[in-house]
């Protein structure tokens, strides 16, 4: 048919368009596994905590923080070596998650997110018998 | 030593070779490296001034105002950051983009400045430091008289 519309997944890794225009900047993290949880630490220095968005869906965790100008539009830099703009980056979590029991804290310009292994995916020790 | 199916001058173990190179850059392209300039050592600012003051600022994500070290001499100002080696026990890192460590940066500024009333203040990750000028560096408005 002429007249199709095909219509994508909007979560699509990438393909995902923003409102607002600017640069977007990947935040730097580490992300490092315990026995009990996954633990997501993004470096988004300048964001209020109020203008940090997580979300998690399908498996997908996407990070968005808001930032605003620190400086006036017409500032005159006499060096200027970084710029400053929204932090935007989704990662594809395969470990099953707990998503209710997801918590995010945020100090220092770092944002730290636990995501609780769901308790299928938790390791579980099993007790070897031996026969007599 | 292999010679490849063709001997020493092999056309194929060239091209493979070369293959991989491209492919190595191609990872290094790709693989998200994390901040680039921790490689050149050297932590980004911006310097900007009004009438009375430098401003410097830096992003110092998860550093705390004691492990930021500032100095001033002469119209010189010196930065030292230090991040802590993140714990390794028990744990399994899948991604490690954040830096450890000491880094400096001297920031020569361009006017005389006043050392004694340096101002920093930390949040959100963000150092901003506050250098008054002396007056001598301050403009100064000179009054034509008219005759």
């Amino acid at each position: 048919m002429a007249n199709e519309t095909r219509v994508k997944r909007r979560t699509e890794e990438g393909k995902v368009e923003h409102l607002r225009s600017g640069t977007c900047y990947q935040p730097v993290v580490d992300i490092l596994e315990l026995p009990e949880e996954i633990v997501v630490q993004a470096e988004v220095p300048g964001a209020k905590p109020e203008d940090i968005d997580v979300n998690f869906e399908d498996g997908l965790l996407t990070i968005y923080a808001k930032v605003e100008p620190r400086q006036a539009p017409d500032t005159e830099f006499l060096l200027r070596e970084y710029r400053v703009g929204d932090y935007h980056r989704t990662f594809r979590v395969s470990e099953t998650i707990d998503s209710s029991k997801i918590a995010a804290d945020y100090t220092d310009g770092v944002l730290t997110l636990h995501l609780p292994k769901a308790e299928a995916a938790k390791p579980r020790k099993i007790p070897v018998k031996t026969g007599e | 030593m292999s010679r490849g199916f063709f001997g020493a001058r092999d056309p194929f173990s060239h091209l493979f070779r070369e293959m991989d190179r491209m492919l190595s850059t191609l990872r290094d392209m790709t693989d998200w490296p994390g901040p680039a300039w921790v490689e050149r050592g050297r932590p980004p600012v911006n310097i900007w001034e009004d009438s009375e003051a430098y401003f410097v600022e830096l992003e110092v994500p998860g550093l705390k105002a004691d492990q930021v070290e500032l100095s001033v001499a002469g119209n010189e100002l010196s930065i030292k950051l230090h991040w802590p080696e993140p714990k390794e026990e028990g744990v399994t890192y899948h991604r490690r983009e954040r830096r450890a460590g000491d880094f400096s940066r001297v920031v020569q500024l361009p006017g005389e400045v006043q050392a004694d009333a340096v101002q920093a203040e930390l949040q959100y990750g963000v150092l901003k430091i506050r250098v008054p000028k002396a007056a001598a560096a301050k403009p100064r408005k000179i009054v034509v008289a008219a005759k």
